[in-house]
């Protein structure tokens, strides 16, 4: 019971610090490693209400996790992506101004 | 022919034939084929669509709930996927494939033209199927971690559609854009996590038949609130969707403004009056109902204020959207409606205004798209006399606008005429005053628009921008069918306002999954 509570306190508290972290950092790889947290914590409870300390854990959970990473890592890949590209147009009109 | 006609066929086609297009349009090299491949598969989609409602028509209300599901691989709930389908849906359904045909068209054309470099019409039609793919797919779903899915599937799609521009106020507005619906559906991940440890199923029939008003389902439906929320745009999280919608390509503003917002509010629906509706507190509806008036005021005075046409569109959306958010409040104080789950008459009345304004929003963002094309800008100022020169394409937009306002015979005033009716019947007459003073705010800018475009020529006779419009338009010839596509679906409008019956019958068939 204290573990699950544990995980359970743990996985909540991730949500909100990458929530807190989403809305506050000025920097968008401090957002986009923000969001990466948030789902550290969902993906912690999702894996932490899988177990079953009488039988093997729930597969439809774990299903879901590794689904939710591969979602995590196509909006990371692609949240990167853009940031890098926003940086060097950025420094593309930059040069231009001077 | 009745045995081809039934959800195991064609169900999974649906999600299947635009995951195909997308396949084969990455594919293909050639830019004639992958257009032809894509209006042909957006017109097999329709076909299918039809022969769906009339399925479901001759079914009838009395349609058993077993024959409106489909289990993905045979494994039925708990344990596989279900797809479902009822009169909201497919109605949904029905809208999704109308403007998937005329977009797409006048995607070919848009798409086409020299100066828009291949590179981009190459990404554009695998991006766009992917994101039709994950529309139907929404709609269908009947369980909740499948519509995680799909949204993600929305999501990431929409925006890479949103940074094909490739300017650097695209990729910015697609960046905002790709956060905030990450942040969304974060929220909703971590309610459909709490709904599994509470409940133990996924899908949404059997949640909504054992949900229960505990702490835990209301923290769930907060969760999926704010998420939705987020996706949907309801002021004040409405922050991202200006930029989004305005930097775009017209097709692509069109499709998001029109369907991709519509669909969370789709779940929203879903979960407030059916699934979760046990934990959907007098409160929380009126809450929802409340930031609806504040998104109809705020977005139509943001919209007065834009400098830019599609900027303008945009926030008008905005506006609109807060309408579809009076549905909550409308359904709050009817106990009988409140009983009839999705079937009930506010329901009706925003199914309707939802393809009211998905009509008209599209046909508009397309008549803006059609401007910009040919004049280079749009800057609203700059516009003065255009109407002489695009008549068609200001024709539509007006016909559009009228619809936004609320005239009739426009397909807008018989929406805000059920808006109306069901606010006056369960005697909530304060929502009369919001419904009645956002269609004059409407009025106000979509006449701006129309007052400039309008100017007679004489007028201004030596004016800069009436001889820059002149030289532009011989340069930027649109091929014809791109005006004829955005007037269609201003007609379309006009039709849906002399045909309401059909679809308030269609939303009220399976309403209670």
């Amino acid at each position: 019971m204290t573990q699950e509570l544990l995980y359970n306190i743990a996985s909540i508290g991730l949500f909100g610090i990458g929530l807190y972290g989403l809305i506050v950092a000025p920097h968008i790889v401090r957002k986009i490693l923000a969001i990466n947290i948030m789902s550290m914590g969902v993906f912690m409870l999702l894996v932490a209400s899988a177990s079953n300390v009488n039988g093997t854990p729930d597969p439809v959970l774990h299903a879901m996790v590794l689904t939710g990473i591969v979602v995590a890592i196509a909006g990371t890949a692609m949240a990167l992506f853009l940031a890098g590209k926003i940086h060097t147009l950025g420094q593309a009109s930059d040069k231009d101004d001077h | 022919m009745d045995a081809f006609l039934t959800v195991d066929t064609l169900l999974p086609m649906l999600v299947g034939l635009p995951l195909l297009a997308a396949i084969l349009t990455t594919l293909l090299k050639s830019y004639g084929l992958r257009t032809s491949i894509s209006i042909a598969v957006a017109l097999i989609q329709l076909v299918i669509v039809v022969a769906l409602l009339s399925w479901l028509s001759n079914s009838g209300p009395s349609l058993d709930t077993q024959h409106q599901r489909y289990s993905l691989g045979g494994w039925g709930a708990p344990l596989g996927i279900d797809l479902t389908i009822d009169g909201f849906s497919a109605l949904m359904l029905a809208l999704t494939a109308t403007l998937t045909l005329v977009l797409t068209i006048y995607s070919g054309y848009y798409f086409s033209e020299p100066h828009s470099q291949l590179d981009k019409t190459a990404r554009f039609w695998p991006l766009w199927w992917l994101l039709i793919m994950g529309i139907n797919g929404l709609f269908l779903s009947g369980d909740i971690f499948n519509i995680y899915v799909t949204l993600e599937i929305i999501g990431l799609a929409a925006v890479a559609l949103v940074a094909l521009d490739g300017s650097r106020a695209a990729l910015t507005a697609a960046l905002r854009y790709l956060l905030v619906g990450l942040l969304g559906s974060l929220c909703y991940l971590l309610a459909v996590a709490l709904l599994y440890r509470t409940y133990g199923t996924l899908d949404l029939a059997q949640l909504s038949a054992i949900a229960e008003p505990t702490a835990i389902t209301w923290a769930a439906l907060a969760l999926i609130t704010t998420g939705l929320l987020l996706k949907t745009a309801l002021v004040p999280l409405h922050f991202w969707l200006p930029l989004a919608h305005g930097s775009a390509p017209a097709p692509v503003s069109a499709i998001l403004s029109a369907l991709v917002v519509k669909t969370t509010l789709y779940l929203l629906a879903r979960f407030w009056l059916d699934a979760l509706e046990p934990a959907a507190t007098d409160y929380g509806l009126l809450m929802l109902g409340m930031l609806g008036a504040a998104a109809i005021f705020w977005g139509s005075i943001q919209a007065l204020r834009a400098k830019r046409l599609k900027l303008m569109v945009a926030y008008s959306t905005v506006a609109q959207l807060g309408y579809l958010f009076l549905l909550f409040p409308l359904f709050l104080s009817t106990g009988d409606t409140r009983d009839a789950g999705l079937s009930g008459s506010a329901v009706s009345a925003v199914a309707y205004f939802i393809v009211a304004h998905a009509c008209a929003k599209a046909a508009m963002f397309l008549a803006a798209g059609n401007i910009m094309r040919t004049v280079g800008h749009d800057e609203i100022d700059q516009l003065p006399g255009l109407a002489k020169y695009m008549p068609l394409s200001l024709f539509t937009f007006a016909i559009a606008g009228a619809s936004l306002i609320g005239l009739p015979p426009s397909a807008g005033f018989i929406s805000k005429w059920l808006l109306l009716n069901v606010a006056i019947d369960t005697g909530q007459w304060w929502w009369v005053v919001i419904i009645l003073s956002g269609g004059l705010m409407a009025a106000m800018y979509v006449f701006r628009v129309l007052n400039i475009a309008f100017i007679s020529v004489d007028e201004k006779v030596q004016t800069e921008p009436k001889s820059s419009i002149n030289e532009q338009l011989t340069v930027n010839k649109l091929p014809t069918l791109m005006p004829l596509c955005a007037f269609l679906l201003a007609i379309l409008t006009i039709i849906l306002g002399f045909n309401a019956e059909l679809i308030l019958d269609l939303v009220t068939i399976g309403g209670d999954v």
